[in-house]
């Protein structure tokens, strides 16, 4: 099973190897290896405890891997906080972590990177440009097509999938890079669900790449271009929709269908 | 403005988090102007206001901590602390009167930077934390000052308690003081970056971190400013009872500035809640012990009242946080 690559552009924008997490006795990434192309979703998909989690938090500067490197545009980077990471233009929508519910929605689009009115008053008296931040941010939304009654409403008044819209939205105002999303689906009913999915092709049409967390697999069929599949630690197949079946991809997953990573380990001898 | 204006506007009023704690204000109010004449006099009102001062002020520092989801035990007696040590440098050590309120103030912000960096380095419970340094603070109050009261105070650490007239009624500096810290605070909680970053880490501090805030600067900073502020409430303190007293500001003042926080509406469990709530909710507070003293209730009962009403103003906060999910 070899690893389909997009032929137009061979050049991975975020590339990781061998990368090791350890938590005490637990191995939560076993030599991990990771690419994502110019203007692809890349799925991710694993059983609980295959090591997904860890390895976008590896890649968003929200933990350091013990061993292995990360490169973004073929540079070597070292992220030692998510702030890092962002700097870089990598934007992460964190499962069920997304947002401030006592803040409005501009503010959430801004937090951490407020700006402040210009003169005196934004230098000397820190004072925020509220209205700037406001008009920027439903700027934002409209291209998104993200509807919202009032872009002063506290997001703890919002429904599920809105907030969840105010999170990609902030992801996608800042991210120069890459997007990653971490299960962003998993909270929402179906119509909701429908919305956030079309936020994230709306995120590809601007020529961001976006990495998607996901367990549920039609999702993941019909958004990715390729999915990588973790299991124990590692990754041990990247297939794509036309090319496996999502049965395949399950079998894969659960380890019922041997990978090439079976094979070698079978000939190691595995440690797990 | 179209009439969908005007309901939003009433929405907004309704649903304004100081909407609650001011109703319950004006209850209070009207139930004691009812109950006695003296109650709804400009001068009753002025000394309200004069009572309010010292807890007002330190749950300025509460409200800051409490809206990170923390709480400090140990205002009154780190104040306490703050007001020997200005009293008795400036009576008994021969200290310039500015160097002394200087130490005193230091010490406590030194006890904030103390309270900030073992709730950011050793991740301890600032319930834990502040219960040590309560006894700490207790212990060193009546060490440093031998259990003697400081007289003769210079005129500089009485300051606070001077008072003007306007139309007839007398009016403390201290309480102005008190209301620009609260202008203050409002300012630095609602128009800057900070207080957002204070909102959020209240909030969910993971999910803070991950936006990329620096979580650990915003807490070191908000127990900095607490410490600060029970700093300037040791000065008004020596203001309004004109002597340095070791057995000032530990009885009532720990937990009325907790009351002051949750009767104004904001969370224990952080990220919620407003500054100028918590005026409102020293403003109950002072009403209170003021109105039932008029009426000739005896202090006991006050203090029977005061928990009765934290306990219903946290009951409603629980319920609030549950529905909110």
């Amino acid at each position: 099973m070899s690893s389909p690559e997009p032929m137009s552009s061979p050049e991975p924008i975020l590339e990781a190897r061998g990368l090791v997490k350890k938590y005490g006795q637990v191995v939560a990434l076993n030599g991990a290896d990771f690419e994502i192309y110019p203007g692809e979703i890349l799925a991710i998909i694993g059983d609980n405890g295959a090591g997904k989690s860890t390895l976008i938090k590896a890649l968003s500067g929200a933990l350091q891997p013990d061993e292995g490197e990360i490169s973004l545009g073929g540079e070597r980077i070292n992220f030692r906080s998510p702030r890092d990471a962002q700097r870089a233009g990598i934007e992460t929508v964190y499962q069920d972590l997304a947002v401030a519910p006592a803040l409005d929605i501009a503010s959430n689009v801004f937090l951490g990177r407020e700006t402040r009115r210009r003169g005196p008053l934004g230098s000397l008296l820190r004072l925020l440009d509220k209205r700037g931040m406001r008009r920027e941010a439903r700027r934002q939304f409209e291209e998104l097509g993200i509807g919202v009654q009032s872009i002063g409403e506290a997001v703890g008044n919002l429904s599920g999938g809105q907030r969840q819209g105010v999170a990609v939205a902030r992801a996608a105002a800042w991210a120069r890079r890459l997007v990653i999303m971490d299960e962003p689906t998993a909270a929402l009913g179906v119509k909701e669900t429908g919305q956030v999915i079309d936020l994230i092709k709306r995120v590809r049409e601007r020529g961001l790449p976006v990495i998607l967390i996901s367990h549920d697999m039609p999702h993941v069929f019909e958004l990715a271009d390729r999915i990588h599949i973790m299991r124990l630690g590692r990754r041990v197949a990247v297939v794509t929709p036309k090319t496996h079946t999502m049965p395949e991809a399950v079998a894969i997953m659960t380890g019922a269908t041997p990978s090439e990573l079976d094979n070698v380990l079978a000939k190691k001898g595995s440690p797990e | 403005m179209g009439p969908t204006r005007t309901l939003q506007l009433a929405r907004r009023l309704i649903t304004a988090p100081t909407v609650g704690p001011f109703i319950a204000l004006v209850l209070t109010m009207v139930f004691f102007s009812l109950k006695t004449d003296r109650f709804f006099q400009a001068q009753n009102f002025s000394l309200v206001l004069q009572q309010v001062m010292i807890v007002g002020v330190l749950a300025i520092g509460q409200t800051l901590v409490i809206l990170t989801a923390g709480i400090d035990l140990s205002v009154g007696t780190v104040m306490a602390l703050g007001q020997v040590i200005m009293t008795k440098l400036a009576v008994a050590n021969g200290v310039p009167v500015v160097p002394a309120l200087l130490l005193g103030v230091l010490t406590c912000v030194g006890f904030g930077v103390l309270h900030g960096g073992l709730v950011t380095g050793v991740r301890l419970p600032p319930f834990i934390i502040t219960l040590g340094t309560l006894n700490i603070a207790f212990a060193l109050t009546h060490i440093i000052s031998n259990d003697l009261t400081f007289t003769g105070l210079p005129k500089l650490e009485l300051f606070w308690g001077r008072t003007f007239s306007i139309s007839g009624t007398d009016f403390t500096y201290g309480v102005v003081l008190m209301l620009v810290l609260y202008a203050l605070a409002w300012y630095g909680l609602n128009q800057t970056a900070w207080g957002r970053h204070v909102y959020a880490t209240g909030d969910n501090r993971e999910a803070a971190r991950l936006t990329g805030i620096n979580t650990n600067r915003v807490l070191l900073s908000v127990y900095t400013l607490a410490g600060l502020t029970y700093g300037i409430a040791a000065w008004l303190l020596i203001g309004r009872t004109q002597v340095g007293d070791p057995n000032a500001g530990q009885t009532t003042e720990n937990l009325d500035s907790i009351t002051a926080v949750v009767l104004g509406g904001t969370s224990l469990f952080g990220g919620r809640g407003t500054v100028i709530g918590t005026l409102i909710g020293a403003l109950i507070v002072g009403v209170f012990r003021n109105g039932l003293t008029l009426i000739g209730v005896s202090v006991i009962y006050q203090y029977l009242v005061t928990g009765i009403l934290v306990i219903l103003a946290v009951s409603v906060d629980q319920f609030l946080h549950r529905r909110n999910g």
